[in-house]
């Protein structure tokens, strides 16, 4: 049943020292929120150019070229939003919260405002984020971009976001998060909430992109009604002191698919806690969760966890990781769980070193041992997410390019 | 020319390789035979530089520079290309990043591709899910990208169909002779090959000069490759071995 605001509220003040089930337990206290009147940019173009760099590396087109919209955060301020394209709503969560008194219906239901400190802060907040909703039907065709960027040290971002898909749309979304360069030490708390309607189609990318001192905390539930699809596909690479995140996708309508698919690299003094979770509640449901993970020195855990609810569901875990140099750890946390009899449940995990044969075929071809390296774990990564945008597969490129990776 | 002199190589502490001595004349093409396990891929495998086959003495020399300890790609940049029996899968590495990078941007993977109807295949993982003659036609793709001079080819025809055997072997013939003619300028400019066949299969389209048999890391008989055939098929490789021993006593 629906809860009122005010014992939400309760709830969530009664949370605010709940430690999170997962991750480093991460002192708030140490942060402070950030600005929510830092101007409006006529412009993405208009940004300082560094400031344009990280967005493009995290997956944001300056330009907006190739987009259908636009919407940017910077600390806790709107700097940005804009429409290109027809079919959807792209507005701040909390006015579009003022405008349709419907959404409450949506809004703090597909992740608990009490789940830990982290929501629960983030619920006390008058947080921004991103609200787009595609329309009835509507098949938008390029990606809509948002952007989440912490401005200053010291900052703890609170974000709040819902997507809502409606029956028979399609919509595709790219988020890349991030911090303005200079910016070392800051947290972020971003709360998400999708919701694909009968027969829609949401496709999902986020790309983290922050810093050594930086600690992250996502929460993200999606709920997938009858013939629905949701794809969902994550990118971390760069430096990071502690990410925890375990989205979870609730498959509650007949033949819905959900699909997760993780990069991630764990650099030096990371520690990446990334799971992915898919509860097939419905019949004919599917769910596959593909991780593919290397540390170079950090650690890096991956989760997965599939809990099969109803008949005929189909649900698939492939978890792979590299482990480069002597330093780091790789760990590969594979679940399945079943309630019915009726289901075909399935994972893989592997964790281990490049094969060597496999370097040593590439030399034979005259290409260095680094070269043959990096081919690897480019085609290692890639397989983590196929269909991935072309100017996100130049960003692993990039990478690749400028890490340690491609020396083994 | 490849020279090989008095190689004895070894895998762990087992001694594979004997003592192997055999040389490949400049534009022209030697064939290796033996029974299973008795050291032919170790042999290609050496030349190549590959995995964990330890040299413990002799020299392999490719045009007059020993490589015996060279790394593999500076092999490979010297001219050496090698046809793997069991080339292992590339998981996120097409067909045609491979192609392009093996031939350095100069060959179009995809009307390379298609002279062996692998276009289909050059957006597939390399060798995953291949078929034996797939596997084949995509090791001479590369071969042909690769352009080397001295090409090592280990059972080209086994594997595959009788449909594609013509075409591979007519592709292997093509790659060897670069489309020389004239046996002279071939001998001057041509490439080199030392093939492995069990079936000897692959003679009905290579021209090959000389014939080496090797049992148990050594090799026990070279001559006219087209006879040594005809012997090993009518009497077997125990005979080789015997007749060996007899010339050794």
């Amino acid at each position: 049943m629906s809860v009122s605001t005010d014992e939400l509220k309760k709830r969530a003040e009664n949370a605010l020292d709940k430690k999170a089930a997962f991750g480093e337990d991460l002192d708030l206290s140490e942060y402070k929120e950030g600005a929510s009147d830092l101007p409006r940019e006529p412009s993405l173009e208009k940004l300082p150019d560094d400031m344009q760099d990280t967005l493009l590396h995290s997956g944001v087109i300056p330009s907006e070229k190739g987009r259908e919209g636009s919407f940017v955060v910077l600390d806790s301020s709107v700097i940005a939003s804009s429409i290109l394209g027809k079919g959807f709503e792209l507005m701040d969560t909390r006015e579009a919260l003022k405008k349709h008194d419907w959404l409450k219906d949506y809004s703090w239901k597909a992740v608990q405002a009490d789940a830990d400190k982290y929501t629960a802060s983030t619920y006390l907040a008058d947080a921004p984020g991103y609200y787009i909703r595609a329309l009835p039907g509507q098949k938008i065709k390029l990606p809509v971009q948002t952007c989440l960027m912490v401005g200053h040290d010291n900052t703890a971002q609170t974000i709040h976001n819902i997507i809502i898909v409606e029956e028979g749309a399609s919509l595709e979304v790219v988020t890349g998060c991030t911090i303005s360069p200079h910016v070392e030490k800051a947290i972020h708390m971003g709360i998400s909430e999708f919701y694909v309607k009968k027969n829609a189609k949401l496709t999902f990318t986020m790309i983290h992109n922050w810093a050594e001192q930086v600690g992250v905390r996502p929460r993200t539930g999606i709920v997938v009604e009858e013939g629905g699809s949701y794809v969902n596909n994550y990118v971390i690479m760069k430096k990071v002191r502690s990410v925890q995140t375990y989205p979870t996708a609730r498959l509650v309508g007949r033949g819905a698919v959900a699909q997760f698919n993780t990069v991630a690299v764990a650099q030096p003094g990371a520690e990446l806690d990334l799971g992915s979770r898919a509860i097939l509640s419905a019949p004919e449901s599917k769910a596959e969760i593909i991780a593919r993970s290397i540390t170079t020195g950090g650690t890096v855990i991956n989760r997965g966890r599939l809990t099969g609810e109803a008949k005929d569901i189909k649900a698939h875990l492939e978890c792979r990781g590299l482990i480069l140099g002597n330093n780091g750890v790789n760990i590969a946390i594979p679940e399945l769980e079943a309630r019915v009899p009726d289901v075909e449940m399935t994972h893989e995990a592997s964790l281990g070193k490049i094969a060597r044969d496999q370097v040593e075929y590439i030399m034979s071809r005259g290409l260095t041992e680094d070269e043959a390296v990096g081919m690897i774990v480019r085609g290692f990564l890639e397989v983590g997410i196929r269909n991935i945008p072309e100017e996100l597969k130049k960003e692993i490129d990039r990478t690749i390019a400028q890490s340690e990776l491609a020396k083994g | 020319m490849l020279e090989i002199k008095n190689l004895t190589v070894e895998v762990g502490n087992r001694r594979v390789l004997k003592d192997i001595s055999l040389s490949v004349m400049s534009g022209s093409t030697s064939v290796l035979f033996g029974p299973n396990g008795s050291g032919k891929s170790t042999l290609l495998a050496t030349i190549m530089g590959l995995g964990n086959y330890k040299v413990v003495s002799g020299q392999i020399i490719l045009d007059g520079k020993d490589i015996t300890d060279m790394p593999i790609h500076e092999r490979a940049k010297l001219g050496i290309g090698l046809m793997s029996q069991r080339p292992p899968n590339l998981v996120g590495v097409q067909l045609r990043t491979m192609l392009q990078v093996t031939g350095h941007g100069r060959v179009d993977p995809t009307t390379l591709a298609g002279t062996l109807g692998m276009d289909r295949f050059l957006d597939r993982d390399v060798n995953v899910g291949f078929s034996g003659g797939e596997i084949k036609r995509s090791e001479l793709l590369q071969l042909a990208a690769q352009n080397p001079c001295m090409y090592l080819l280990d059972e080209p025809e086994s594997g595959v169909d009788l449909e594609s055997i013509e075409k591979v072997g007519k592709m292997i013939h093509d790659l060897i002779t670069g489309g020389i003619t004239c046996a002279g300028r071939r001998e001057r400019e041509g490439k080199s090959a030392l093939v492995i066949t069990h079936t000897g299969q692959i003679l009905d389209y290579i021209e090959a000069d000389r014939g080496y048999v090797l049992c148990n890391g050594t090799i026990s008989c070279a001559g006219n490759p087209r006879e040594l055939l005809r012997e090993i098929r009518a009497k077997g490789y125990e005979e080789c071995v015997k007749c060996r021993l007899v010339r050794m006593s």
